[in-house]
């Protein structure tokens, strides 16, 4: 193919993944921003098999059903609560795939490199260990981050002395076999290789399951960041074409991770820093830490909440993680339908680390069949807590605790809330008086406004929703 | 060392800072599994590493080939699995 056709056509499918992206701004345009991308994959795919010379068609073929089985049965069958272990692992095989054509192009070259007086293309060789480095780094980790959230690999934070120091080492040890590849060739690619594999294990381990949201989000961007550079790979291997498309899609999703990276820290008012490094947020069940003052709290019946609940105008639900956890959406959408028939206003307050990745609670009660407008972001929902009548949180804990706002001392001061306090009752249904992730109690369940529901999230919907009706 | 693909380079994640910006945080998640998808991209470099000589370098190309096709085609769909369900009443 001419080459002015092949770069026109790469061109049309960077302008489809762009506008594709551009139409996930809004939900209703979404869809179809996701199908336009996928023309744009498509025509990507077409114009390489068309342009590449002496392709073995059939062996692409049979990789490719291979794939697509693959991926299509993952997607089809995976539940909307396994939604990070799916991203996680679609991540590690991004990155795997960038760093396997890094590998191929540097086995192809490897000759050049080491043979003396031959001219070594600096940009290159640098672009293939960036990409051998980001993409195995990311293979790896990747499937550590799933291990930990599909419960085969534990949620604590694994950690030894010298954790630090001996990743330095490793990293060290990486731009040292860098640099000798001119002199050791294949020995040291395969000492890259291993030691990047190492790294991305020993990178995620000392991480807890609850910052999860972050490492996957990081591992996004990484996994873009790996296709960029194995675009300046083929861009100096010749490739100039194809190599500038992976480079503008690489940008992108490395980009859009590194946003959703800063958004998840944010969220947590932690530094990206302090996550990958801190070795914080443990496992789902924390005990309580049984100091601090006495709550004085006040437990009601669904029977009492229910009355509560007729005389309100304005409900804000406050879903948190156990909710999902006890499989109670769509017990909270017969709830709330319940009660928008009777007039009522029902919204529903999502905080950015509600869920287990970056906009999963949203996607947990859109399964439910929940409308998109009622889902409303930390920001946007905040000032709606001062004239609201209930707010009712579910399997929410950290995310509603009052002490990120006033006590110095609390682990998670200075983290966003949601101010549910500020509504005329909060509700709080939870299983028992356990603390939250961060182990710390929480003095809203001792308010005067606030009662507590305490049962599992699903039965008590549904033995709300009874009593609702019997009135 | 070529100005032109570094040009491309920095724009493009410009480009990409200002659109996913606009993404609202409701839609992070498909965000997320699409843009996954796209990293798959890597698909036409791995269809262009089977022609690499050498036995192994085609092989590797092969690999990759399956690898980035389990992002794309996984991705695509379990996106628009879950932008069907975004509904409004």
């Amino acid at each position: 193919m001419d080459n002015f056709y092949l770069d026109l056509a790469y061109l049309v499918s960077a302008v489809c993944f762009i506008y594709g992206l551009k139409m996930l701004s809004h939900p209703k345009t979404a869809r179809n921003g996701n199908m336009i991308a996928t023309i744009g994959m498509l025509i990507a795919v077409i114009t390489t098999v068309l342009s590449g010379t002496s392709l073995d068609i059939k062996m692409i073929a049979i990789a490719m059903i291979i794939g697509s089985i693959i991926g299509a049965f993952f997607a089809v069958r995976v539940e909307m609560t396994q939604m990070p272990q799916l991203v996680a692992i679609f991540n590690g095989f991004g990155g795997g795939a960038s760093a396997l054509v890094a590998s191929a192009e540097f086995i192809k070259n490897s000759e050049n490199f080491i043979m003396p007086g031959q001219e070594i293309s600096m940009l290159l060789l640098i672009s293939i260990i960036l990409s051998l480095l980001i993409g195995t780094l990311t293979f790896t980790g990747s499937f550590i981050a799933f291990g930990k959230l599909q419960g085969l690999v534990t949620t604590k934070p694994v950690t030894f002395t010298g954790q630090q120091l001996f990743n330095a080492l490793i990293a060290i040890i990486i731009i040292a076999a860098s640099y000798m590849v001119p002199t050791y060739g294949l020995s040291s690619f395969y000492t890259i290789i291993i030691l990047s594999g190492l790294l991305g294990i020993l990178l995620v381990i000392p991480i807890g399951g609850a910052d999860m949201p972050v490492v996957i989000s990081l591992l996004n961007s990484y996994s873009g960041i790996a296709a960029a550079m194995t675009g300046f790979v083929l861009y100096g291997a010749g490739q100039q074409s194809a190599g500038s498309a992976l480079i503008i899609c690489g940008s992108l999703v490395g980009a859009s991770g590194m946003i959703l990276t800063q958004i998840m820290c944010k969220g947590m008012n932690r530094s990206l820093a302090n996550v990958i490094f801190g070795a914080v947020g443990g496992d789902d069940s924390v005990g309580a830490s049984g100091e601090g003052q006495q709550l004085n709290i006040k437990s009601y019946s669904t029977e009492e909440a229910a009355m509560i609940f007729d005389a309100a105008e304005k409900i804000i639900v406050v879903p948190g993680y156990g909710l999902a956890v006890a499989q109670a959406q769509h017990a909270v959408r017969e709830v709330a339908e319940f009660l928008e028939d009777k007039g009522k206003k029902v919204l529903y307050a999502i905080h950015p680390v509600a869920g287990r990745m970056p906009g999963h609670m949203n996607v947990l009660l859109a399964e439910a069949n929940i409308s998109y407008e009622q889902l409303k972001d930390l920001d946007e929902i905040n000032p709606e807590f001062e004239d609201c009548d209930v707010a009712l949180v579910l399997g929410a804990n950290d995310v509603v605790n009052p002490a990120a706002r006033s006590d110095k001392s609390s682990p998670i001061y200075g983290m966003p809330i949601l101010n549910v306090d500020k509504a005329r009752t909060v509700m709080v249904n939870k299983r028992s008086m356990n603390a939250g992730f961060a182990g710390i109690q929480n003095e809203l369940f001792g308010y005067d406004n606030t009662i507590m529901i305490f049962g599992d999230a699903k039965d008590m919907l549904t033995s709300l929703l009874n009593d609702l009706k019997e009135l | 060392m070529d100005i032109t693909i570094l040009t491309i380079f920095v724009l493009a994640v410009f480009v990409g800072f200002e659109i996913i910006t606009k993404v609202p945080p409701t839609l992070h998640t498909p965000l997320m599994s699409g843009s996954n998808a796209i990293s798959g991209i890597a698909i036409i470099g791995a269809i262009l590493a089977t022609v690499v000589d050498g036995k192994i370098g085609m092989w590797l190309g092969f690999i990759a080939v399956i690898f980035a096709m389990i992002n794309v085609i996984g991705g695509f769909l379990v996106t628009d699995r879950m932008l069907k369900m975004f509904k409004r009443k």
